[in-house]
């Protein structure tokens, strides 16, 4: 298995459902070995997608390759993928055990080696002391574990999860996130994981497809996705942000600047597509800002503290910008010795980071 | 027996325990009177002695059982010898139900898979297309069906028409058209329960079986089938226990020498050659019958239950 090799090619794929549409010509390359996230709201189509790559929705137009291979030619039995689903579909009427040894049994395993198979899977998940019960026994974040492991059991080229981490708690959840990643890069199988938690996603994955109504909306690693994103969407899916309408004034040296509501006035990093005059967005990521009480050369905006939100880790200020628009800026605990915390009423400056302000279009 | 109430002294619910003695009153009376009443009348008829223009003289005799095992010659006093006569009526029966069971098996199951799969919203149109015909007498259904299968009915007309055979098959009359009338009056009870089964099977699982390489028959019975398990043997009791008893079929389209339990009883309380006591007892004999074979048939499946913890 190499990263170079193709393990899914999707061409221009739509997926219609009667009149409406759930893929709008979704393109992309997934690579062997690699860890895929498709992240995006709620009903974007990550399923429906998932489910085309699986052979359970046929593609409108447009293909997929699996490995080089087009996919209608393979019905969901032949194909080398396996999948962990949104609703576990766990067998009711098998034990854990024969759930997770069911996909070997098919492989043509002996019954007997597929159990034992089996059995070390559930001891990945820490489910093998149920392995005599049946699903509705367990617990809903039990039975996902043993929906993942039953997925896991034949070692598939490709493994589909879908949302596989939703029903467990914080401590659970994190500890499983460590566990697949290490279980991805040990095996080698490609993983193309779907989630509508953005943490999550940019944590785990080697790259990220942020979806929005059918659409993808971009395509790169979760640091890409997370300093530069292509538009507002991303922007504002990804992490917090700041968005600020803005309309560029000049743009001179591959800087642009720009004015927003109250005569604030910001100079950032030119976008190719965005010329004098054009109404966008500009944003502002709130732990790149800091407050002060004198402003910097050219990138800071006054205003007056709302408020202090204590959140464990960091502190949240919300400063309303003089007649502008309402910002909020993050303070990490760690450096409160060299940052002052401003109480409630006080006047200030929001100061930026160089290149801490982008301007994307709407 | 209802609802007895057990443990649980917090007066909630006590007060819900009583609610529901009471709720399920009316289902107890009517049971009572419909059900246990006739079985317990038939069982002491059972035991009396037979009036000869029908009905019964209230004095004890086990004459009837004894007349259904055994053959006393035909003055009755030459020595008992095993009757194999009603026997071999019985095992019959047995078969002919079991043969008519499979058969609406076999086409009540896709039926009612295909309904289930269909639309939500035109499933309902399909069920009562299913029973439509049921609107009709089940005499006049098994007199059709007895005039379809007939040497110069349509069956056999078409048949030959196409060239498909050169002289009329003989159906009517034979244990297949019994079959075939037994199917036709009870297909519902097939469909109806398997449909409700299907229509609850959460399909994802059948993906989750094609996701881990199952084909689509391996899917069917390692899958589908165990799930809506409960459906099938509920239709299939449900199409063979009144197999087992029915003689409007065999009658009409058996002939003299296929003849069944149900036609067997029902001349016992015909008119004035039956015999009543006789009848009663084959009832109850019939009923045993049933009853251990599902007893038998809870058991293994409680003990599998079991086995597969
Ligand atoms: N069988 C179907 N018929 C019609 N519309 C459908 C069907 N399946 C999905 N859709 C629609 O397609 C869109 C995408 O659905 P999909 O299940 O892929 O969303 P999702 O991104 O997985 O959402 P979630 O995060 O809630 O699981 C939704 O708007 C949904 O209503
Ligand atoms: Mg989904």
């Amino acid at each position: 298995m190499n990263k170079d090799d193709v393990a899914i090619q999707v061409k221009q794929a739509v997926k219609r459902y009667g009149t409406f549409t759930a893929l709008k010509e979704i393109s992309l390359t997934i690579h062997d070995n690699e860890f895929f996230t498709l992240l995006g709201p709620s009903g974007c189509g990550k399923t429906t997608l998932l489910r085309m790559i699986a052979g359970f929705e046929d593609v409108t137009e447009g293909s997929i390759q699996l490995f080089g291979q087009e996919i209608e030619s393979l019905p969901p039995n032949k194909r080398p993928v396996n999948t962990v689903f949104q609703n576990y579909a766990l067998f009711p009427h098998m034990t854990i055990l024969e759930n997770v040894g069911f996909g070997l049994e098919m492989k043509g395993t002996s019954k007997s080696e597929a159990q034992a198979k089996a059995m070390e899977m559930l001891e990945l998940v820490q489910l093998s002391q149920f392995a005599k019960r049946k699903p509705s026994q367990l617990s809903g974040g039990q039975q996902q574990r043993v929906a993942l492991a039953r997925a896991l059991a034949p070692q598939p080229k490709v493994l589909l999860l879908d949302e596989p981490l939703s029903a467990l708690d914080l401590k659970l959840r994190k500890a499983m996130q460590l566990e697949l990643k290490h279980l991805q890069r040990e095996t080698g199988i490609t993983f193309i994981f779907v989630t509508h938690d953005q943490e999550e996603a940019l944590t785990m994955s080697d790259r990220i497809a942020v979806m929005s109504a059918g659409e993808l909306q971009q395509l790169g690693s979760p640091r890409e996705i997370y300093e530069t994103p292509k538009n507002r969407f991303v922007a504002d899916f990804i992490g917090e942000t700041n968005l600020l309408e803005v309309t560029v004034d000049t743009i001179a040296n591959d800087r642009a600047t720009c004015h927003l509501g109250g005569g604030h006035q910001l100079t950032c990093n030119a976008v190719d597509g965005i010329g004098v005059g054009a109404n966008v967005h500009m944003s502002l990521r709130p732990e790149r800002l800091f407050i002060s009480d004198t402003a910097t050369e050219s990138e800071s905006l006054s205003g007056t503290v709302v408020e202090n939100i204590f959140a464990g880790t960091d502190i949240t200020t919300i400063v309303d910008l003089a007649e502008g628009p309402r910002v909020t800026v993050r303070t990490s605990n760690s450096d409160r010795g060299n940052k002052r915390i401003f109480e409630a009423g006080s006047q200030v400056f929001v100061n930026m980071e160089h290149g801490a302000a982008r301007l994307m279009a709407n | 027996m209802a609802g007895g109430t057990q443990g649980s002294g917090d007066a909630v619910s006590h007060t819900y325990e009583n609610a529901r003695t009471w709720l399920l009153m009316p289902s107890w009376v009517v049971l009572t009177f419909l059900a246990l009443i006739p079985v317990i009348l038939m069982l002491v008829y059972s035991f009396l002695t037979k009036e000869f223009r029908g009905g019964v003289i209230w004095d004890f005799s086990l004459a009837a059982y004894d007349q259904f095992f055994f053959d006393r010659g035909l003055f009755g006093d030459d020595p008992p010898t095993f009757e194999w006569t009603y026997i071999t009526i019985f095992w019959r029966s047995i078969w002919q139900a079991g043969a008519a069971t499979l058969l609406s098996l076999l086409i009540g199951f896709p039926t009612a898979y295909f309904i289930a799969t269909r639309p939500a919203h035109s499933r309902a149109i399909w069920v009562f297309l299913i029973t439509i015909p049921y609107w009709v007498n089940l005499l006049i259904r098994t007199v059709s069906m007895k005039f379809l299968l007939r040497d110069q009915g349509p069956l056999n007309d078409t048949l030959m028409g196409l060239g498909i055979i050169d002289a009329p098959l003989t159906l009517v009359n034979t244990n297949f058209a019994v079959q075939l009338g037994l199917f036709y009056s009870y297909l519902p009870f097939m469909v109806l329960p398997i449909y409700a089964a299907v229509e609850r099977y959460n399909f994802s699982l059948s993906e989750a079986a094609a996701d881990l390489y199952a084909s689509k028959f391996v899917t069917l019975r390692r899958v589908l089938l165990p799930a809506v398990k409960p459906g099938v043997v509920g239709g299939c009791i449900l199409v063979f226990v009144p197999s087992l008893g029915s003689f409007l079929a065999p009658d009409l389209l058996g002939g003299a020498k296929n003849y069944m339990i149900g036609s067997l009883i029902e001349e016992q309380f015909k008119g004035n050659a039956g015999n009543w006591p006789f009848g009663a007892a084959a009832s109850m004999i019939l009923l045993s019958m049933v009853l251990i074979v599902l007893i038998i048939f809870a058991r293994s499946q409680a003990h599998r239950e079991k086995g597969a913890k």
